[in-house]
């Protein structure tokens, strides 16, 4: 057992710091859930692709390096540790494209991953209905079959990045079956957002500034080119990546890493060294970002080797959700009289970390993934 | 970078696993309460059989050790099935023993490690940072101490008198007649900072053990238990207890086994590494108690039940080798390079 990088893990790492150092932006972005902010973002993920530093885990042909997942996670802990911006192509990346790999064609691929990458196609989610939450597979909105494709009539909502995102993904019931269990007849389709019939109603999160959006859907044609597998089968197809969600693809270490690092330097900075309610909260954020850096180098290590992560990746889910409230909340305390203040990175990363353990499934419904499929506790009356 | 267990190491725990499992340690628990140490040190026996105690020793005093490694392995084992003995302090005695020898002063090991090594000499032994009590003294062939503020290792002629911890396979006493000098000087200061963190190390193995058998016991009684016609664990609020209990178990672990790297590899941030593991794991093992009490409802609350004996080591190693305020205050240097 051992930490040890390989030779070529250290030089992949040391340029991608190199890298970082030379093009991370001086000045902070402005919040990539404005207007001025997003423009912003986006072309950060421009300057990033342009050097081939925007998804590294990925083949060459689709603008990656072909780097492991271990690799990916040290780019991780060096981007954050660099201060870099948000990732505002993150829901592409870390969602729909995992289930391009899986389930998607080769002109699929061709076709989406490149302007992906390079954040000239920003994708949101379309998961989210205003009677489908948990209970996602109770959604209504529907695809009808038309000539060469379909038609998505219904509404979606909480759909991340939507306010000014380009193209959106997600599952609608195309096969109405009222015998079957509901997650049956569901189809898996990409569609863009400045279609005829899409309108788009950002949504202000709990500081006011339009995170997400309601999508209202009227006829709106999706060609057959744009379905992902084989419709009807979409559930499947989803829950095959779901875990990429709640697991280590979409919040990596390298995050929570560099938060903590910020937190035990404004301990360092502002605290009553007598403080040691404070400081064992500090402490404690410390030591569970290093404890999630472990788990998941010890997670990356087994998908290496071919393993798969299943439920655990709820068990992660929880896990980065509460850590990353705890860290901001106590930055916030720390702070004395400032905490109040909505100005600055502790107060916007705040109201960020406060969506975590409701988004990506809510870590009530984690729980009883936990408790069901890795401790074999008898089924709730929920709906598998 | 190489996280899981090798074939070698998957087949020493199942090994351990299997000889703990067959040795009914809940009746050895039991008699060592009581003072009467022979089945609690028939499992010693087989334990040192099995090079548990060479995992700690150096090859000159004809151990394999030190291996940490493979000591988390054996040590998750003896919590998980609540070994009585000073397991922790004897493992700790070598690291003290083995580090002040390489200082120079290699008298005390050559007396002590070859004997340790085949469980032949049980040792206990009190250092600054750890607590008063030299555990299990009553049933050990050497006592070593080395005072707080001092940097001097004596030898203890005796004990005090015997007291009860809440953990019942614990028996605490304080040494005392504490012998000429065996060694002295800042050697004695490191080694001693060296061997706390062996026992710190082992603790929070141990207490991973302890928290894994608690959620096992309590997850196979929440799936027979019946109530209102049906079993609890199909309850919510029963379900996330013991979610929240295996999210705290599993997020210790490579806590736990990167401590074990960090003292492999004489790191100079392993003890920050062995302070958070502790924290963690006995974080984690007292939440798994408190939830595998309320879960059991009253049966767990009797002493003839046996989860008693894993829930009084859940909390009495939170107090050992070092609190949980003094775990955290040093893990704090985690992120210091």
């Amino acid at each position: 057992m051992d930490l040890d990088l390989t030779a070529e893990e250290e030089a992949f790492r040391a340029e991608a710091r190199a890298w970082l150092a030379a093009h991370v932006p001086r000045t902070p972005l402005r919040s990539l859930e404005t207007r001025e902010g997003f423009a912003e973002h986006r072309a950060w993920e421009r300057t990033l692709a342009a050097d081939r530093w925007s998804v590294v885990s990925w083949p060459a042909a689709y603008g990656g390096r072909d780097r492991s997942l271990l690799e990916w996670l040290l780019f991780e802990e060096e981007y954050h540790a660099a201060g870099a911006p948000g990732r505002v192509t993150q829901n592409g990346i870390a969602l729909l494209a995992p289930t391009l790999f899986a389930h998607g064609t080769q002109e699929q691929r061709a076709r989406v991953l490149p302007p992906m990458a390079s954040g000239e196609t920003v994708w949101a989610q379309a998961w989210s209905e205003p009677e489908a939450g948990s209970d996602l597979a109770a959604l209504r909105s529907v695809a009808v079959r038309e000539r060469g494709g379909w038609l998505l009539r219904g509404q979606k909502t909480w759909s991340s990045r939507a306010a000014f995102a380009d193209r959106a993904f997600g599952l609608f019931r195309s096969h109405a079956d009222p015998d079957r269990p509901p997650h049956h007849g569901l189809t898996y389709v990409m569609f863009p957002l400045d279609a005829d019939g899409v309108t788009v109603r950002p949504i202000g999160r709990l500081d006011g500034r339009p995170a997400f959006a309601e999508l209202f859907l009227d006829d709106v044609f999706v060609p057959d080119a744009d379905v992902i597998g084989e419709p009807g089968r979409g559930w499947g197809v989803a829950m095959s990546t779901a875990g990429n969600e709640r697991g280590l693809t979409l919040r990596s270490p390298g995050r929570f890493l560099a938060t903590a690092r910020r937190l035990v330097a404004l301990w360092r900075e502002t605290a009553d060294p007598g403080d040691t309610a404070l400081r064992d909260r500090v402490a404690d954020a410390v030591i569970k970002a290093r404890a999630y850096q472990l788990f998941t180098y010890t997670h990356a290590e087994r998908l290496a080797a071919g393993g798969s992560l299943g439920a655990e990746s709820s068990l992660n889910k929880i896990f980065w959700s509460e850590l990353d409230l705890a860290l901001h909340e106590t930055a916030l305390d720390l702070l004395g009289p400032e905490g109040e203040s909505a100005a600055g990175e502790w107060a916007e990363g705040y109201v960020f970390a406060l969506a975590g353990p409701i988004y990506a499934g809510t870590n009530e419904i984690q729980r009883d993934v936990v408790a069901e499929r890795l401790l074999g506790l008898p089924r709730g009356r929920r709906r598998p | 970078m190489k996280l899981s267990l090798d074939t070698s190491q998957l087949d020493f725990q199942r090994s351990l696993a299997r000889m703990l499992g067959a040795a009914d340690t809940p009746s050895a628990v039991r008699a060592w309460a009581r003072g009467e140490h022979g089945p609690g040190l028939a499992v010693w026996e087989r334990a040192a059989a099995m090079d548990v105690f060479a995992l700690a020793t150096p090859e000159a005093y004809g151990g394999a050790g030190p291996l940490p490694v493979e000591l988390a392995v054996a040590f998750v084992e003896l919590g998980r099935h609540a070994a009585p003995g000073p397991f922790v302090e004897t493992v700790a005695a070598a690291a003290l023993l083995s580090r002040l020898a390489e200082r120079g002063a290699a008298a005390p090991a050559a007396a002590w490690l070859p004997r340790v090594r085949t469980g032949g000499a049980r040792v206990t032994l009190t250092l600054p940072g750890g607590g008063p009590y030299a555990l299990d003294a009553d049933v050990c062939d050497a006592v070593f101490a080395v005072a707080p503020g001092t940097d001097t290792l004596r030898l203890a002629a005796g004990h005090g008198p015997v007291r009860p911890s809440l953990d019942p396979a614990r028996r605490l006493a304080r040494p005392c007649d504490l012998g000429e000098p065996l060694a002295a000087g800042p050697a004695v200061r490191e080694a001693a900072a060296y061997a706390a963190d062996h026992a710190a190390f082992a603790v929070a193995a141990q207490a991973l053990g302890v928290g894994c058998a608690l959620l096992e016991r309590t997850v196979a009684y929440v799936r027979q238990r019946t109530q209102f016609g049906s079993p609890v664990g199909a309850f919510q609020a029963v379900k996330h207890r013991l979610a929240d209990t295996l999210m705290g178990l599993e997020f210790a672990r490579p806590l736990v086994f990167g401590a074990a790297v960090a003292l492999a590899a004489g790191a100079p941030g392993a003890p920050a590494e062995v302070a958070a593991a502790k924290a963690a794991a006995c974080d984690a093992a007292y939440a798994a108690a408190r939830t595998a009490l309320q879960l059991h409802g009253a049966i767990g609350y009797t002493a003839e039940y046996d989860l008693s004996l894993w829930l009084g080591k859940a909390r009495a190693l939170r107090s050992a080798w070092g609190s949980p305020a003094q775990c955290r205050a040093r893990a704090m240097e985690l992120f210091s390079e």
